[in-house]
């Protein structure tokens, strides 16, 4: 029995420690990681809407791909140095949270592009010329209203 | 609540109640800030529907004006610099937080709020703007998923900033106690995940728009 009180009393001094070095577990913020994000994210926003708005790339897949990773490389500076993502705060669950969140978002967007636009393509009567249409904003509905 | 365990089992002796204790706990002792970055995550999932309607959407113009005509990138430029400022004086007022210092944590607060404003503001009157040109959401399907989704972070936006300053008001009666600062902690996360969410926003909306 005795044993079973010390036990007892074991775990609560350490529940206290736990609570007492929680605020340490907290993410500790310091001002040279806050101007690091805040510098790095300037420079990654600033350089996407120059590229577009001096039409430095005219071509639009490559346009969309740089655009695209500049907006994952500012995403991952503003997790890392704002939102303070690391693999230890909260025992790594945040992470792990973060990472299938991740994975859905992808599955989710892309499935859901590539499903529409595969339909869009074969049900339109011009389908073979879908960039084409993708680039006129007329010319979908037209042939949309040509269907019936 | 130990030490009331401890007593009663010496009243009650070896006929006492079997207890276990595990030596550590599995769960982290407080999991608000895991909890609160759960729900962050669901909201993510919001945004990736609505990215995705866009992204299915957003060249449906039904005849009407296409996002080249009607974006204004030097208005989007402004206030996404306003939202990166409102991050970084988030994070002025963490640091004022972690040394104690209410006043200071305040100040910096008001002007996140202030930069939240103008943020809200001149999205505000772009939305304004594009129903007066008539350009509304019942447009074409293209308006109608831009709204949505730039209405949407817009709304995350406007209740953040009620946040903020309800719990300006909490700082101000109780000042940096324990609930304030995990309060501020789970503020802190959320806007600075509208921050991020708003990088997908200028990307995939308005630049990628008026390509």
């Amino acid at each position: 029995m005795s044993a079973h009180n010390s036990h007892a009393s074991d775990n609560h001094g350490d529940a206290h420690g736990h609570e007492e070095h929680h605020a340490a577990n907290e993410p500790h913020s310091t001002f040279s990681g806050y101007m690091t994000g805040f510098v790095l994210s300037i420079i990654l926003t600033a350089i996407p809407f120059w590229l577009v708005m001096a039409k430095v790339i005219t071509d639009r897949p490559t346009a969309v791909l740089v655009l695209g990773g500049f907006a994952v490389v500012q995403i991952l500076v503003h997790m890392v140095y704002f939102l303070h993502m690391n693999g230890k705060i909260e025992g790594g669950w945040t992470l792990l949270s973060t990472i299938f969140t991740v994975v859905f978002v992808a599955i989710a967007i892309t499935g859901t592009l590539w499903v529409m636009f595969h339909m869009n393509a074969n049900m339109m009567p011009t389908h073979t010329d879908m960039p084409a249409a993708m680039e006129h904003s007329a010319q979908p509905e037209a042939a949309t209203k040509a269907a019936p | 609540m130990s030490d009331i365990r401890t007593s009663h089992g010496a009243a009650a002796g070896a006929l006492a109640p079997r207890e276990y204790h595990l030596a550590h706990e599995p769960h982290p002792e407080n999991g608000t800030l895991l909890g609160f970055w759960l729900y962050l995550m669901s909201d993510c999932l919001i945004f990736a529907a609505l990215f995705a309607t866009y992204g299915v959407l957003g060249r449906s113009y039904a005849a009407g004006p296409n996002g080249a005509e009607l974006f204004d990138l030097t208005l989007v430029a402004i206030n996404t610099a306003f939202l990166l400022l409102s991050s970084i004086t988030f994070g002025f007022a963490m640091l004022r937080k972690q040394m104690g210092d209410v006043k200071g944590t305040l100040i910096w607060l008001a002007v996140t709020g202030f930069f939240g404003l103008c943020f809200l503001g001149l999205e505000l009157y772009e939305f304004h703007h594009l129903i007066q040109e008539g350009a509304g959401p019942q447009r074409s399907a293209f308006l109608s998923a831009f709204f949505t989704l730039v209405g949407t972070h817009g709304l995350h936006v406007t209740f953040g900033l009620i946040w903020l300053v309800v719990l300006m008001l909490q700082i101000k009666q109780h000042g940096l106690t324990p609930a304030n600062n995990r309060r501020l902690m789970c503020l802190s996360m959320f806007w600075h995940f509208l921050d991020v969410i708003w990088i997908g926003v200028f990307t995939f909306v308005y630049l990628m728009g008026v390509l």
